[in-house]
């Protein structure tokens, strides 16, 4: 328990450090006299910016995301068969084989339906 | 540990790492200066620019700052803040010498790696909030990037935790006395490359560093940031990459152990070589495109780190 305390007081320090000198650059910063409102405009190579950059983007990122969160799953069952898999020998190997076999046949499906393919039309 | 103590020791390994990172930067300049025959930051402080990186350090501390005028100001704000602390935060977990660690838990390894992918939603954040075309499409290909990188990386590092029988970085320490990790057979080699080349893409690094490519998407999900912001950036990428580094001397070189004596002076050795191979490889190769880089992730790596995990827990279960 203690040790979680302690990281809670690095987290303070962190961040502590982080919004503090945000705060002293702002204090002592150049701040431009005759500010130009065109300074502030988005940046698109020096042309007048077309329309809005909150767009809609490709599924592809998506299903990225997807399949992230399968295979993340399965890490995390990973963790405790690491912790015990000296103690439980053999037979644990064996069932993490079987569960890691089902998953894979996960994978070829999505390999074969080409959604790992990064171009597509 | 009285938590006054605690905090001492907060801020002094703060302080530590802000130091070493600052110098960092002067390093990977000199060294690239010196692959491509030139001489590298040489004016500020003479000899050999050694006061250049304070010189930019203050030099962003006091320039313009810039708040495009369509972003969302509060995300654009948030994105700096959110990357320095969780990047600073990984190094509360790692050991800098055989015994000493701001936080001792026994979870270590699973906490680093929870805390170390934190870091891409404020990348994400930057890019949105800037409502920049350019940063909008940095932010996405960082996300993905990342998220799918991160099965390899979790994947390579599991194995050292599978042959120490545990997630607490001192055990694993421990685990590597008379033979390191990196030495194991097959598997050792295997799992120490998959997660180099998984970091790298974790940390936006050349060849993999897509979000950033100068050529197409000018400077990435920072083109919109100046001053102090652009510099928490530039600090959460440099602290990120010594942590990987620190993280690969840890878990496949032994860390704190080694011929002669053991110790801090292990770790930072081995830390600044792995560092110093990670700039050559930045220095040496080209980027990748993104399809290529998602092949090689669903299509190799992932499998391979896979079996490669297998085969060591079937070492553990027939030996352990």
């Amino acid at each position: 328990m203690v040790s979680y305390i302690n990281l809670l007081l690095f987290f303070c320090i962190v961040l502590l450090f982080a919004v503090g000198t945000l705060i002293l650059a702002k204090l002592i910063r150049y701040q431009d006299p005759n500010f130009d409102p065109i300074k502030i405009q988005p940046y698109e190579c020096g042309e007048d910016p077309v329309g809005d950059a909150w767009i809609r983007f490709s599924i592809s990122f998506y299903l990225i995301a997807l399949i992230f969160v399968l295979f993340d799953v399965e890490v995390a069952f990973l963790f405790p068969w690491i912790l015990s898999l000296s103690k439980l020998g053999l037979l644990a190997f064996i069932e993490m084989l079987i569960f890691l076999s089902i998953l894979f046949l996960g994978w070829l499906y999505a390999f074969k339906k080409g959604d790992l393919r990064w171009e597509r039309q | 540990m009285t938590s006054t103590e605690n905090i001492a020791q907060g801020i002094i390994l703060l302080g530590a790492i802000l130091l070493i990172v600052t110098y960092l930067t002067w390093l990977e300049r000199k060294f690239a200066a010196r692959l491509q025959s030139r001489i590298g930051p040489y004016w500020v402080g003479r000899p050999h620019g050694w006061l250049q990186p304070i010189a930019d350090a203050l030099k962003l501390l006091i320039k313009e700052d810039i708040t495009p005028s369509k972003s969302d100001r509060f995300l654009f704000n948030l994105a700096p803040v959110w990357v320095v602390v969780t990047s600073l935060l990984g190094f509360a977990f790692l050991p800098l010498t055989a015994s000493w660690v701001l936080v001792n838990i026994d979870l270590g390894l699973l906490y680093f790696s929870a805390i170390g992918s934190l870091i891409v939603i404020g990348i994400f954040i930057a890019g949105w909030a800037s409502n920049n075309k350019y940063a909008l499409i940095s932010a996405l290909r960082a996300a993905a990037q990342v998220v799918a990188y991160e099965v390899p990386l979790l994947l390579s590092l599991l194995v050292p935790a599978v042959f120490a029988g545990s997630l607490d970085f001192q055990d694993i320490i421990r685990a590597q006395d008379g033979h390191w990790f990196i030495l194991f057979p097959v598997v050792g080699q295997i799992s120490f490359l998959t997660f180099l080349l998984a970091a790298l893409a974790e940390g936006n690094r050349i060849p993999f560093d897509l979000s950033e490519a100068e050529s197409e998407l000018v400077a990435g999900f920072n083109v919109e940031y100046s001053g102090m912001k652009f510099a928490y950036f530039y600090l959460a990428e440099y602290v990120h990459l010594l942590a990987a580094s620190l993280l690969v001397s840890i878990l496949f070189l032994g860390g704190p152990l080694g011929p002669f004596f053991s110790g801090g002076v292990w770790v930072a050795i081995k830390t600044l070589l792995v560092f110093l191979g990670v700039l050559w490889i930045r220095w040496s190769f080209l980027r990748v495109r993104i399809d290529q880089l998602m092949m090689l992730n669903w299509k190799v790596l992932t499998p391979l780190t896979l079996v490669n995990l297998l085969l060591a827990g079937l070492w553990v279960s027939l030996n352990g």
